[in-house]
């Protein structure tokens, strides 16, 4: 369970979030199109502090924290219940793709090294990157890179993971192999908030989608009511420009 | 111009050679200080300690602000004045004391900026998977600095071996001072001094074939 209220951040005078209020079911998954610069990337960010949002609460799974009054250990809390796949991969380049993976299984969960490893390869068979196990990031293409970041949010087993454009760094030529890993994902009814810009993905594998602008969720609905008839006009010039 | 004497030179190698190990004793245990006290210096910039800040910024300026000789007659003959518990203070400790501060000065720099070149993408990303401060320093950062630093930190381990030389003005009989006792013994300071240059160098050569090879080694495994 995800519960976020009055969430507001913002960068001097520029308020890029506008009391969010948002809530997600367990096993939901949320999609988040916009246009750019509305404020997609910051929601995420702020829901496991990567960015301090000013006001709001956030709830996720037992840990519930008020922005504005946040202790470092409510912050670490937060963000053990979250898992982040970035849009450039940010893979340790110090590590191979295993330890990418069994990293946070021992540092932030305290398992021993030799059953994070174990399962750090289930976890790249599951991504089809048996072979790479020793394979420093900089070895990867980027889909294998990326497949790496999905792996690594996987091991942490969030209580939501949070994807913010996983494809549009990506060559093309990746694109494809990505978004499957990711419907796999789905699929295991992972509670995950994704931000992209693949329309058809969303319609796919979200049981609800937001339209953010300006700082504000502007309508919400199941993919099939909010592609085919959206009721604000914001909405639809947006879906206009897109489909 | 009269010709070398060298057969004093040869004669000399192994006397010399025997001052070695202590050159590269106090040169090794300074750089080891020196990183340790600069890699904490560094954290505590970065991260900017409210307090500590302020006094590394004053350390630092300092010691990059005087000269390693007038620091060094500073803690051997300086402080023990005002110090008492100092009075008991050899020449090899004041001299490792003086160039670990003096060193530590300068590489609390180069590892500062080394830690600030490790892209932002790697600490989000520690900061996402849950990581104290701490565990990202430690597991993420200073790793990618480390090989970021690499380069410039044997440079200075080399400026180190070469500066243990000023050790002799504290009374300390090292590759110098042994070399300065010898010409004053038989008056051919240039054979003595030619010969003590040639050992400095080789020991430098030497670092440098194993620096490169270190690098060789780093470069693949961050190579993007
Ligand atoms: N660190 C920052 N400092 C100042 N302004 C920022 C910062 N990060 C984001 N912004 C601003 O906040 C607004 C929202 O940015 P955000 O990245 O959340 O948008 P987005 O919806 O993810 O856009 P895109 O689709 O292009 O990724 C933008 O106007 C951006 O310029
Ligand atoms: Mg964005």
């Amino acid at each position: 369970m995800i519960s976020v209220r009055g969430l507001t951040k913002r960068f001097g005078d520029n308020t890029v979030l506008d009391g969010i209020d948002l809530d997600i079911r367990s096993g939901e998954r949320v999609a988040i199109i916009g246009p750019s610069g509305t404020g997609k990337s910051t929601l995420l960010r702020s829901l496991n502090f990567l960015e301090k949002p000013d006001e709001g609460t956030i709830t996720i799974g037992p840990v519930t924290v008020d922005a504005r009054r946040l202790r470092v250990a409510e912050e670490l809390a937060l963000r053990r219940q979250t898992s982040f796949v970035f849009q450039n991969y940010a893979l340790f380049a110090n590590m191979t793709a295993r330890d990418n993976i069994a990293e946070g299984l021992i540092t932030v969960r305290g398992w021993d090294r030799a059953r994070a490893n174990a399962r750090a390869e289930e976890i790249l068979a599951t991504i089809g990157l048996a072979d790479k196990a020793q394979s420093y990031p900089a070895a990867l293409s980027g889909g294998q890179q990326q497949r790496v970041g999905i792996g690594r949010a996987m091991a942490a087993e969030a209580e939501i993971m949070l994807i913010d454009e996983p494809t549009s760094a990506l060559d093309p030529e990746w694109v494809d192999e990505v978004l499957q890993l990711l419907k796999r994902v789905a699929d295991a009814r992972q509670t995950m908030l994704i931000v992209t810009h693949e329309m058809q993905f969303a319609r796919d594998i979200a049981d609800r989608v937001l339209f953010m602008d300006g700082g504000r969720i502007v309508e919400q609905g199941p993919p099939e009511r909010m592609f085919s008839d959206p009721e604000d006009p914001r909405t639809r010039a947006f879906l206009r420009k897109v489909l | 111009m009269r010709p070398l004497d060298l057969d004093y030179m040869l004669g000399l190698v192994p006397v010399l050679l025997k001052y070695v190990p202590l050159t590269l004793a106090m040169a090794s245990v300074a750089m080891v200080l020196a990183l340790l006290l600069a890699s904490l210096m560094a954290i505590v910039r970065v991260m900017r300690v409210p307090l500590l800040d302020g006094l590394t910024q004053v350390f630092i300026s300092f010691f990059r602000g005087t000269p390693l000789l007038v620091q060094l007659f500073l803690f051997y003959y300086g402080l023990p004045q005002v110090f008492s518990f100092l009075t008991a203070i050899n020449g090899v400790t004041a001299a490792i004391m003086g160039i670990t501060l003096h060193f530590a000065a300068y590489m609390a720099e180069s590892i500062r900026a080394a830690i600030l070149g490790v892209d932002r993408s790697q600490w989000e990303a520690a900061r996402s998977v849950g990581m104290t401060t701490a565990q990202m320093m430690r597991r993420i950062i200073l790793p990618q600095a480390a090989r970021i630093a690499a380069p410039t930190l044997v440079n200075y381990f080399v400026d180190i071996i070469k500066s243990t030389s000023l050790a002799f003005t504290l009374g300390v009989t090292e590759l110098m001072g042994a070399a300065q006792k010898e010409a004053a013994g038989s008056f051919l300071y240039f054979e003595a001094f030619i010969l003590v240059a040639i050992i400095y160098w080789v020991i430098v050569e030497a670092l440098t074939v194993v620096q490169r090879q270190l690098e060789a080694r780093l470069g693949k495994a961050v190579a993007r």
